[in-house]
């Protein structure tokens, strides 16, 4: 207690009072989705618990006893910690660049021996609080400043070249697009924005002649699927036509033809949303929707209700990355965007996703337990 | 803290901004799911349905052929084959090499089924190999996950138990080429096969049949997963020819390998028994594939094991044609039968001198001799005194220089030479040295053993115009009607063909003559008659040149066939009907290079006609047995 009493300005909270501030509600809401993943898990084995269902209730599980821990830590930790946090997030992003394992095509885990690490998703929770930790500091005056401006954009740009050297065109966009949410958050000028609009779309052409292959060829065929209609462009092609067919009402739970016959590809991972309108139709994709709608309104609440800039930062960081993984993943499945490895959060099936994801719900819960909790403009420097 | 307000006053408007544009976002989702799932439903349903409703054509059984007993001669077996299908294979040479590990596929193998992949519509499978065994296809089965697109097919294949004694007159299948592709679907199954040639041919589209189909619900892999609707085809129709299995195995087994062919007719009824040309082949080597080897030997033997020679072989007619020119003369009223000639052994026209093949000449000889003797002087004199055209018209009229079969491809129509023929095709007028070696059956005249032995029917049955013909009675379905014939003899049954007007008394001459050719110590052929008086049978030899024999020659002396190589031998031909009182079958053997028509052609007739009359006349030996009620078979001759 001793530590946390000097120099707080908020009243001090036992672990038994913190843990009735959990908000249990968010929670609730977050397993309902979970359970909605492993009903559609269920279905894209035929019908069977394994292999993926149950896998990913056990970590569904552990995910939210690590959320629920993560949420005790006093969100000051996160502010003292945010530049090594971040600086040993870049380190491990750096070290699949040299010790990576080449899994999928690209270099994206790196393997501690009972357990893979995707720094890259680390790096999406590392740099919405490094970013906080700056803003946090920093002035409404001083974020007008294009000077003030050059430790974010570095903060954002150096991970994500690191990741589009992996490469991974999706994490890296995630990236850009987190840091620009904050950015926006924190007061950026909205001349700024525009500018670095202008810019990007002038650099396209050259980003375009770095790509690799296949990542033109997303791009390509996205903007024609029919063009490769057995290649590249079947996955989404065969998408479209499983959403399509499923209609107001779908077709059924167990009965979705496109995905029980394996026309649709990636069912239990990056397409599952498909699977889900399959079988349950629109109404079912918009119940899903609403579902998150209500998560990520929940997420909005308890960041604005955070009486620290950096709290209210990092839990807005978090619901938006949370956000951007449900726009870009159905979006994606729709056909709307280019295909990007991205899950749909809660629901696909894989470890490393759910994991980060509740790690990161944790400290947004964290932002909520202690929002009451008062940071200096210098942080931790004026009391600790 | 008023910096603290601030911040948060910029923050909770940033925050607006953001939560409005995500809730455009979250619209945009859900626009989208809108257009997707009930604006364009019915689009995507359909295409889900195309995807998962596969239509799988049934090819129906290839129809039986069976003899006039109803004797299997054409078969279906089953055959499991291995077949590709390119659109559900992401790289068909990766899937070929997988494949290869499993089965044996040779880079000519592979280059035709790349080629066919390409040339093929990718949903059409083509077939990578046919005829596997069991444990292949249990390999192929188990390696499944690794093999996409690649799938066991069960078809039927043909089967010839006959093999090559049925080769000619039954033909063969063969996969569907790509100038016989119609459109039909059923054409563009792998392994579809279509009949080449002989009655498979004739009659494929009735042995063919309808195609089914059967719509399955099939996986992204293109297996299937279930049959959700089925239309049956129909089945090819049973062809029954009037060949008889048994008669046809004798005639084949009599011919010698070094090509010849033969053919037996039922003269009432034009119904061929046996038809055989030899050497002949294997049609079930077809199926299964030809060696190249095996080709090699097909196509380029100079024997030509796939021509059926008893249509298509067009031989000079030698002395059989001696016939022909007799009822032309009886007929024109130039000779009758006593008026005689003079042989000395040869006859001089202008400047040219023409041979009999008996040096010594036969001497004083009226018609019946003349046949009886085959002697070439008196027939060179018959033929100066009535002219080619007159020679040419009979020849037609007894069958010659026509085609004459509907039910087998490949007939060839001979040739009869006239006056109006040669102008025409050869520019220049006839010459009377012609007419004279037309006379004895040489120089322009062809025939097929078929005409021959048509020839000898339209003679035997006291002048009808018998038409041959192979397939039974019964109309088949695509086909015209065929006429509907029966076996049963009587002497008060109708004539089934019209009559050809040659007088009989005439016809009389020309038979009695036949019958003194075999059956008279003198004759010709008086070494291969029948012995018993009931089968006893009448006929004329034929030996015909090959080469042109120089003066030089016959002055050495002519050289004996023996002596000469194969190839310019002399062709052995031999016409008969039997048995003589009331002629029931007629019969022709060409033996090509065989040497002399009455030694080498005649004990061939002989045999094949014993045979038939004893199958057909004795009750123990008939195949009365066992369908002791059927018409047909009731053959017990009249005579």
């Amino acid at each position: 207690m001793a530590l946390f009493s000097r120099g707080l300005n908020a009243p001090e909270m036992t672990i038994g009072r913190k843990f009735w501030q959990v908000h249990w509600i968010f929670l609730l809401l977050l397993t309902a989705i979970a359970l909605i993943g492993m009903a559609m898990l269920y279905s894209a084995a035929n019908g069977n618990m394994e292999p993926w269902a149950s896998a990913q209730m056990a970590r569904f599980a552990l995910g939210i006893g690590i959320l629920i821990i993560v949420s005790l830590i006093d969100i000051r930790h996160w502010l003292r910690w945010a530049y090594v946090f971040y600086a040993m997030s870049l380190l491990l992003l750096a070290a699949v660049e040299i010790m990576g394992y080449v899994g999928m095509g690209a270099q994206r885990w790196i393997s501690l021996g009972f357990f893979n690490v995707q720094p890259s998703e680390v790096m999406k929770i590392a740099l919405v609080i490094a970013l906080a930790r700056y803003f946090h500091g920093s002035d409404p005056e001083d974020t007008g400043r294009i000077g003030h401006l050059v430790v974010p954009a570095l903060l954002i740009l150096l991970p994500t070249a690191l990741v589009m050297r992996q490469p991974d065109l999706g994490t890296a966009v995630m990236l850009m697009m987190v840091g620009a949410i904050l950015l926006l958050l924190a007061g950026v000028r909205l001349w700024i924005f525009a500018l670095a609009g202008m810019i990007v779309l002038a650099v396209i052409p050259v980003g375009w002649h770095f790509m690799h292959d296949y990542q033109q060829q997303r791009v390509i065929t996205f903007l024609d699927p029919e063009s490769d209609p057995l290649g590249a462009g079947y996955h989404i092609i065969q998408s479209k036509i499983a959403l399509g067919s499923g209609g107001m009402f779908g077709k059924g739970f167990l009965l979705g033809s496109q995905s029980h016959l394996s026309f649709l590809p990636e069912k239990q991972t990056d397409f599952i949303f498909t699977m889900l309108a399959e079988e349950f139709g629109m109404v079912g994709g918009l119940g899903l929707l609403g579902l998150y709608t209500l998560l990520l309104t929940y997420g909005f609440a308890m960041s604005l209700r955070a009486r620290s800039q950096f709290a209210r930062l990092v839990g807005m960081g978090i619901t938006s990355t949370f956000f951007l993984y449900v726009f870009i993943n159905i979006a994606m499945v729709m056909g709307l965007i280019p295909v990007v490895g991205v899950p749909l959060p809660l629901i696909s099936y894989g470890g490393t996703a759910m994991l980060t994801l509740l790690f990161g719900f944790g400290i947004l819960m964290s932002v909520h337990v202690h929002r009451d909790v008062i940071i200096g403009r210098r942080g931790i420097d004026d009391g600790w | 803290m008023r910096h603290d307000s601030d911040q948060q006053k910029l923050f909770n408007r940033r925050t607006a901004l953001l939560a409005g544009g995500k809730l455009l976002l979250l619209s945009a989702l859900a626009g989208r799911m809108y257009f997707l799932q009930v604006l364009e439903s019915d689009k995507y349903r359909t295409l889900a349905d195309e995807n998962r409703i596969n239509l799988r054509l049934l090819p129906p059984p290839r129809g039986r052929i069976v003899d006039r007993f109803d004797t299997l001669l054409v078969d279906n077996q089953q055959n499991y084959r291995v077949v590709l299908i390119s659109e559900q294979t992401p790289a068909v040479e990766q899937t070929l090499d997988a494949l290869s590990a499993i089965i044996d596929i040779s880079d000519a193998e592979r280059a035709r089924i790349m080629r066919e992949t390409r040339r093929r519509r990718s949903w059409v499978p083509v077939t990578v190999r046919e005829n596997l065994g069991w444990e292949d296809v249990a390999r192929i089965e188990v390696n499944a996950p690794d093999l996409p697109g690649v799938l066991i097919d069960v078809g039927q294949s043909r089967l010839y138990p006959h093999g090559i004694m049925t080769a000619h007159v039954l033909g063969y299948v063969a996969a569907v080429n790509e100038a016989e592709a119609n459109g039909d679907r059923l054409l563009l199954l792998p392994g579809f096969r279509i009949g080449k040639n002989g009655v498979e041919k004739t009659h494929d589209l009735a042995l063919r049949g309808k195609g089914g189909s059967s719509q399955v619900e099939v996986n992204a892999f293109g297996r299937m997963i279930r049959e959700l609707s089925r239309q049956e085809g129909q089945p090819g129709a049973e062809v029954r020819l009037s060949l008889d299995l048994e008669v046809q195995r004798k005639l084949a087994s009599l011919l010698p390998a070094e090509s010849s062919s033969g053919v037996v007719l039922d003269i009432r009824t034009g119904q061929i028994l046996a038809m055989a040309s030899m050497p002949s082949f294997d049609p079930n080597a077809f199926n299964r594939g030809l060696t190249p080897d095996e080709w090699r030997y097909l196509s380029q033997n100079p024997m030509a094991p796939l021509i059926n020679k008893a249509i298509a072989g067009q031989y000079a007619p030698g002395s059989t044609f001696k016939v022909v020119v007799a009822l032309a003369a009886l007929e024109a009223g130039a000779i009758t039968p006593d008026t005689e000639f003079y042989c000395n052994g040869s006859l001089a026209l202008g400047n040219a001198r023409f041979h009999c093949y008996k040096k010594e000449g036969h001497g004083r000889a009226a018609l019946r001799d003349g046949i009886k003797w085959s002697c070439d002087v008196y027939f060179y004199e018959v033929a100066k005194r009535i002219g080619i055209d007159r020679i040419a018209a009979m020849a037609e009229r007894l069958g010659l220089g026509q085609t004459l079969l509907t039910d087998l491809p490949g007939e060839q129509p001979g040739l009869i030479p006239s006056r109006a023929w040669k102008q025409k095709a050869l520019g220049t007028s006839w010459q009377g040295g012609e007419t004279l070696v037309a006379g004895i059956g040489q120089g322009y005249i062809t025939a097929t053993p078929l005409q021959l032995a048509v020839m000898a029917a339209r003679v035997a049955s006291g002048g009808l115009a018998v038409m041959p013909h192979l397939t039974m009675d019964g109309p088949l379905p695509g086909e015209s009607a065929t006429r509907s014939l029966s076996l049963q003899a009587g002497a008060t049954e109708p004539a089934l063909f019209p009559d050809l007007g040659i007088k009989p008394e005439h016809l009389r001459v020309v038979r009695d003559a036949m019958e003194a050719v075999v059956n008279e110590p003198r004759g010709t052929a008086n070494g291969a008659r029948i012995k018993e008086p009931e089968m006893a049978m009448g006929g004329k030899s034929g030996t015909s040149q090959v080469r042109r024999i120089s003066k030089a020659e016959r002055d050495r002396g002519v050289i004996k066939n023996d002596d000469l190589p194969w190839e310019r031998r002399d062709h052995a031909l031999f016409i008969a009907y039997a048995p003589i009182k009331a002629p029931r079958f007629a019969a022709a053997v060409v033996v090509e290079h065989g040497g002399g028509g009455s030694a080498v052609a005649a004990p061939l007739v002989r045999d094949i006609l014993r045979f038939v009359q004893e199958r057909y006349r004795l009750p123990a030996t008939a195949p009365t047995a066992n369908r002791p009620d059927d018409p047909a078979i009731a053959l017990q001759n009249s005579g």
